[in-house]
């Protein structure tokens, strides 16, 4: 590297990584290995953590019913207002969670405009898992359709046409053709997706409180009793995230990409 | 067999207006244009991938306007090829077939006949990534012909193959052409293609048919300035004609030309470089055209040697190595441009 500039940027790069990294590691360093196998004791902890990876497994399958199809038409069609549906589309990411978690009760709550009818028919979503899923949802959707629109976008529509010319229906196209190949995409859209699900605070707390979720039981621990009994819980929480995180990742690649030809 | 009636289409960057054309059954169609002229364009609303904001088109006398992609029996190859990445040559091949519902024994059976044909046996199991450019392309054509489609759809097949590969795969499909009794329709840019291949050949030009006929026509007898020049037309004149009898006089700047032809209004004239002779002796003759001139520039292109001749304008002409040598022509040399009145081509 003889030029100077690439040099500063790595300097710079560096207190980037550094600044994520060393957080993270910190956590482990000072929590220890018995920390977490005495977390891995508590009780509520492993509840939470349940609650908090069904809740996430859950709104990432919604996300992908729901997000896919949307994602395969922004990436394929021209329409009026596209452009609209896209900021849309991102809004969840840019506003304030909690603010999320208002507008959510107030559509969802007891007297919302969905909230209450549901209610009648004994759908409680306020303080319930249906309320964590759907808070979850909304944050963290924006991942899987975006993922899956860049997905769909690098799959040629001509190799759909010829597919079609060869007696394919155009649903046939999509699931023998363009759906193989954008798996990837998708797939690395649920694991973001899932992640962002896992790791909400705000707009869950606002909505439901209780089951708690994993990151509501740390800090529900860190305001009882400070870090001395939060941070375990965290490592641990932290450690398994980051165990399949890392695998999921490593099972996506096993799958060939074919955006380079 | 197929017919195109008024299709107007307008699509990204690209629109049609008003096409109108007819391709009889068994014919290799060739239409001829620039990029951007719209040609895939066309082709593709031929195989149904869009449909025309206007017009409508006729497979066989069946209206076939709006039907899908997979019910009008096409088969469709892209400039690029489009195999499908994920599917080994043998899968993509069998892709139509398996749509059809085919049981494996007759797939198998026609993958190997196809395989043979297309000669592309030893590669049966690799996948696209690993094929060169040839390869590919005749991968391609197995596919679309798998499904016995009753018309090939080509968007320039050949010109993202090296010159070898090209005069192979263009000698193959011609090959493939009169052996299936195939109708063709291919787009493409390359004047030495459509030459080759066509029946006949269509000349589009941002969105429009200029011309339909058969290739000597195209190239001997262009219709308009942009085919003259687009087909390699090289003496073209611009100027005035007077009908007067059998014969029309065309004026181009102190230029007077006879030509047998009889087109009202015409603009141009065009010779073609070969149809011109040299001699040293002035031929008066009342068919013939006689014009005096001097050597300008000589170039060797192999076989024939390209002079160009000032006799007030410039005239290209191709003469062979022998005349060349026997004529003693030099730069500066004072010769006769001489060319039959039926080769004048007059247009507007």
């Amino acid at each position: 590297m003889k030029e100077r500039i690439l040099i500063y940027m790595s300097i710079l790069g560096g207190v980037a990584v550094i600044f994520i990294a060393l957080p993270i590691i910190n956590v482990f360093a000072s929590v220890g290995i018995d920390g977490i196998i005495e977390a891995m004791k508590d009780k509520n902890a492993i509840n939470a953590i349940i609650v908090s990876f069904e809740a996430a497994f859950f709104a990432t399958l919604l996300s992908l019913i729901f997000g896919v199809p949307l994602a395969y038409i922004l990436a394929r069609k021209d329409f009026p207002g596209k452009s609209l549906i896209e900021s849309i589309i991102d809004l969840p990411v840019i506003i304030p969670h909690t603010v999320a978690g208002i507008a959510l009760l107030m559509i969802f709550g007891s007297n919302g405009l969905i909230g209450a009818p549901l209610e009648e028919f004994g759908v409680k979503i306020v303080d319930s898992m249906l309320g964590i899923t759907i808070a979850m949802m909304f944050v963290s959707m924006p991942f899987l359709i975006n993922y899956a629109r860049e997905g769909f976008e690098a799959v040629d529509p001509r190799l759909e046409y010829i597919a079609m010319s060869l007696g394919a229906t155009k649903t046939k196209a999509i699931f023998s053709i363009t759906l193989p190949l954008s798996i990837r995409s998708i797939f690395v859209g649920s694991l973001m997706t899932w992640a962002r699900a896992i790791s909400e605070f705000g707009a869950v707390v606002v909505i439901a409180y209780f089951p708690l979720t994993a990151p509501s039981y740390i800090y529900s621990q860190y305001l009882q009793y400070g870090l001395k009994k939060s941070a375990p819980i965290a490592a641990f929480l932290l450690f398994i995230c980051i165990v399949i995180f890392i695998s999921l990742r490593i099972a996506s690649t096993r799958w060939k990409r074919y955006d380079k030809d | 067999m197929i017919k195109i009636k008024n299709i107007t289409k307008k699509w990204k960057n690209f629109a049609l207006s008003n096409i109108n054309l007819e391709v009889e059954k068994g014919e290799y169609f060739v239409v001829l244009g620039p990029t951007g002229a719209g040609k895939t364009l066309l082709l593709e609303l031929i195989a149904g991938f869009h449909y025309p904001d206007k017009g409508k088109i006729f497979i066989n006398g069946k209206d076939v306007t709006y039907l899908p992609p997979s019910q009008r029996e096409i088969g469709f190859v892209y400039q690029d090829y489009m195999l499908f990445p994920h599917m080994n040559v043998k899968d993509n091949i069998a892709f139509g077939l398996r749509m059809k519902g085919l049981k494996e024994e007759e797939i198998e059976e026609r993958i190997n006949l196809l395989a043979e044909t297309c000669k592309i046996k030893g590669i049966l199991n690799r996948y696209p990534q690993s094929l060169s450019g040839g390869e590919k392309q005749r991968v391609a054509l197995a596919r679309a012909l798998a499904v016995k489609p009753k018309i090939l759809l080509l968007d320039e097949p050949l010109s993202a193959l090296d010159a070898v590969m090209r005069t192979k795969i263009r000698r193959e499909i011609k090959d493939l052409h009169e052996k299936e009794g195939l109708t063709v329709i291919h787009v493409t840019h390359s004047r030495e293609d459509a030459m080759l291949l066509a029946d006949r050949i269509a000349i589009l030009n941002e969105g429009k048919i200029l011309q339909v006929g058969k290739p000597e026509e195209i190239f001997r007898k262009p219709a308009d300035k942009f085919v003259a020049e687009f087909v390699g037309v090289e003496n073209i004149f611009q100027g005035k004609a007077e009908r007067k009898g059998d014969i029309t006089y065309f004026y181009s700047n102190g230029l007077k030309l006879i030509s047998s032809m009889n087109v009202k209004d015409a603009k141009y004239a065009s010779i073609r470089p070969e149809d011109i002779i040299i001699s040293l002796n002035e031929i008066k003759s009342s068919a013939r055209n006689c014009i005096k001139g001097k050597v300008e520039t000589i170039i060797d292109m192999g076989s024939l040697i390209r002079v160009e001749v000032n006799c007030g304008k410039n005239f290209v002409v191709h003469i062979t190595r022998e005349s060349f040598n026997e004529l003693e022509i030099e730069i500066g040399k004072e010769v006769y441009l001489i060319f039959k009145a039926q080769n004048v081509n007059l247009f507007r």
